[in-house]
């Protein structure tokens, strides 16, 4: 217990720390967050983005358990411990969330054995079913998938269009002086290096948000796969390369390999100090990944009523391209009271006042009608049928 | 106790009631024919567990048709019924055993020579002291194994690696099993590793059978003017061939059977076979440990229980050729 405290306190000091750094009162949209940390920074990556600061969240419920369990994505685990961490030091709920992968994350939720769990790629119709009932999905934060390589001389901002990356993860062009490459990068030194792709070995929503891109965008990959069904997903038949476990092993793997290529969320590419390249859109343009081509990806998307949607190749001219959110698995009939209420308390606490923590991290935060959309979407939580939220 | 013919041995019985109260005898001979049935019953029933859990993938696909597909999709196994079946396991089944044939080939004579050493030509005094080192090398865990691998020995083993490319791999037959690109992560990588961990283990052995070697051997073959080499070849490792066969199993064993250091090095590359052992791969162990915890495809789970299974049944395979073959040099 006051090992738990003085964490607390710990974590209460660097949250009002960087609270003041970034010059934010926590009331309405601060100031300054993250700039673009890149050296060739593209024009609409630099500058600030505002906190959103929203005030819809839902009236705490008294009487909630003391601890909550969660697991799934690592896409989202740089946010989550930054989350749990504050979310400890404001109320005293200790939210333990193990980073196992959205695929481990789904099966747990299937038989019941966390309170919630974590996914980038959302339960389809044949997940749900064999759940133990209908699961909520809210979608908490947005990222972007980078592509990150380790060449020698080569920086940050490669210029790579999505046909380019499909024949590289198909095994279509092995060397990184490809012409296919050298074509879109005229003014940078490639060596005659060959390339190792690097991919999830484990069940992953950051490889289904990936494949979601390739599917769209490079015919090469559809067809090396074997079709639109076998190349989006989870797990995808990867023909050549080298598979690392979760985002971390993905990253470490393409650290330690000269010409290796992976993708990864962006958060693990910024820790190891990896480049990454800028992907061509839909509109045509070469887009770095930031805050603002994150936010970018979420103009003009209509939101389904279940909340289940991609984010990849938008129509915006500045999206970034291969960008997804994740969404949490919450089962909608509760039985434990107490349980009921730390969840609704934690997720409306992440959809609030968490939002304005994610760019901290190297995440984006919901825009304004999705963010509605999701506390409506926790309202519909009920316990033992009847509606907990009025 | 009986007599031996011709000679007359006074027979001893324990007096009084004493042995005979609870009827200790029969009592310790139950309690050892217990403990021997313990280790029957748990592989018979671990046999059992493993064709049960996966029984429901066998049935859809056919028993065999795991052995005889190379190509390991699950996700594609919504798609396909019965056939091609996307379960196939013969690419582990070469994983296991080409990692562990490297392994076999470089610690088996490193690890002859260490226990030569210590037995034959290391000073008095360093003796001990490298025997415990050895030892030690048995004690470390297999995830710091793993670790070590890729933070150290995959550096270490690049040059190595991009000289075989380079020059076994253009050589016209076998220069498709060594054709590069070589990127650390290979089948090649994982036998380094599962040679340093068995090594400890076979020295240890090999060091206990040189040690017992008769002195009278050492000595006769001294007196006939032999040099150091030539004593320890005839006199001490000749004789130890079946041993050191013995000691080899041992390790073999291991080696078939580590999952950890192997998933860390390997690859993990489970589509197929990959023909050059400086390419990416994957084993039995590796697979299993890689894919149990999200195993969310239809019959995904059951078939790695189908993996389990004929990891046992290649181990067990293994060991009684191994044990055949140690038969055979003992009755030469």
């Amino acid at each position: 217990m006051r090992i738990a405290t003085m964490r607390a306190t710990v974590v209460a000091v660097g949250m009002l720390g960087l609270l003041d750094a970034c010059g934010s009162s926590g009331s309405g949209g601060g100031a300054a967050t993250t700039t673009a940390t890149t050296p060739g920074a593209t024009a609409v990556c630099k500058g600030t983005t505002q906190n959103p600061g929203y005030k819809n969240g839902l009236t705490k419920q008294p009487n909630q358990a003391t601890s909550l369990s969660g697991a799934g994505s690592t896409f989202v685990n740089s946010m989550m411990s930054v989350w749990t961490a504050a979310y400890a030091s404001t109320g005293g709920v200790q939210v333990a969330y193990q980073s196992i992968g959205s695929g481990a994350g789904i099966k747990q939720v299937q038989a019941g054995t966390v309170d919630f769990g974590d996914s980038d790629a959302y339960m389809k119709d044949a997940d749900i079913a064999l759940a133990k009932g209908p699961v909520l999905q809210i979608p908490l934060v947005l990222a972007p998938v980078v592509v990150t390589y380790n060449v020698s001389g080569v920086a940050s901002g490669l210029k790579l269009d999505g046909e380019t990356i499909g024949k590289i993860f198909a095994g279509k062009i092995t060397s990184w002086d490809d012409p296919a490459i050298k074509s879109e990068n005229p003014t940078v030194t490639l060596p005659s290096e060959p390339i190792a792709t690097v991919h999830r070995s484990d069940g992953s929503g950051t490889t289904d948000i990936f494949t979601d891109f390739l599917t769209k965008e490079s015919p090469s990959w559809v067809t090396a796969l074997g079709g639109a069904t076998q190349s989006r997903g989870k797990t995808v038949a990867w023909p050549n390369g080298i598979g690392g476990k979760g985002n971390d092993g993905v990253s470490g793997a393409v650290g330690q390999t000269e010409g290796a290529i992976g993708y990864v969320e962006l958060g693990y590419a910024l820790t190891q100090h990896l480049p990454y390249a800028n992907v061509k859109n839909k509109s045509g343009a070469f887009i770095e990944p930031c805050n603002q081509t994150v936010l970018a990806a979420t103009n003009g998307v209509t939101y389904p009523a279940d909340l289940r949607f991609d984010l990849t190749d938008a129509s915006d001219p500045q999206a970034y391209p291969i960008t997804g959110t994740t969404w949490a698995l919450v089962y909608q009939n509760q039985t434990d009271a107490a349980k009921a209420a730390a969840l609704i308390n934690f997720f409306s606490w992440v959809l609030t006042t968490g939002q304005d923590m994610t760019s901290t991290v190297n995440y984006q935060p919901l825009g304004k009608d999705l963010q509605q959309k999701c506390i409506d979407q926790l309202k519909k939580l009920t316990l033992n049928g009847r509606p907990i939220v009025s | 106790m009986t007599a031996q013919a011709g000679v007359d041995v006074p027979v001893v019985r324990p007096r009084g009631r004493a042995t005979r109260w609870l009827g200790g005898d029969g009592a310790f001979r139950v309690v050892v024919t217990a403990c021997s049935a313990v280790v029957l019953v748990t592989i018979v029933a671990m046999v059992i567990f493993l064709l049960v859990q996966g029984f429901d993938a066998m049935r859809h696909y056919g028993f065999f048709s795991f052995l005889t597909t190379a190509r390991w999709a699950p996700s594609e196994a919504t798609a396909t019924s019965a056939s091609p079946n996307p379960y196939g396991i013969l690419q582990f089944i070469y994983g296991t055993l080409i990692t562990s044939l490297i392994a076999m080939i470089l610690a088996v004579p490193v690890a002859v020579s260490v226990a030569l050493y210590i037995t034959n030509f290391a000073p008095l005094r360093l003796r001990r002291g490298l025997s415990s080192l050895v030892d030690l090398l048995a004690a470390v865990p297999s995830v710091v194994y793993g670790f070590w691998g890729i933070f150290a020995l995959l550096p270490a083993l690049k040059p190595i690696g991009g000289f075989l490319a380079s020059t076994l791999g253009k050589v016209p037959v076998i220069g498709v099993a060594f054709s590069g690109p070589y990127f650390g992560y290979s089948y090649f990588a994982a036998g380094v590793v599962l040679a340093i961990m068995v090594l400890p283990i076979i020295a240890a052995v090999c060091r206990e059978i040189f040690a017992t070697t008769a002195g009278s051997w050492k000595e006769a073959a001294t007196a006939l003017g032999a040099t150091r080499w030539e004593v320890a070849m005839v006199a001490v490792y000749r004789p130890s061939r079946t041993g050191i066969l013995g000691a080899s199993i041992l390790g073999l064993g291991r080696a078939l059977g580590e999952t950890i250091a192997v998933t860390m090095v390997i690859g993990n590359f489970v589509l197929s076979i990959n023909k050059s052992i400086l390419g990416q791969g994957a084993t039995m162990s590796s697979v299993i440990a890689n894919e149990f915890t999200e195993a969310v495809e239809p019959f995904h789970l059951q078939a790695l229980f189908v993996v389990g299974f004929w990891l046992l049944v290649v181990a067990l395979v293994v060991n009684i050729i191994a044990r055949r073959i140690v038969a055979a040099q003992a009755a030469l």
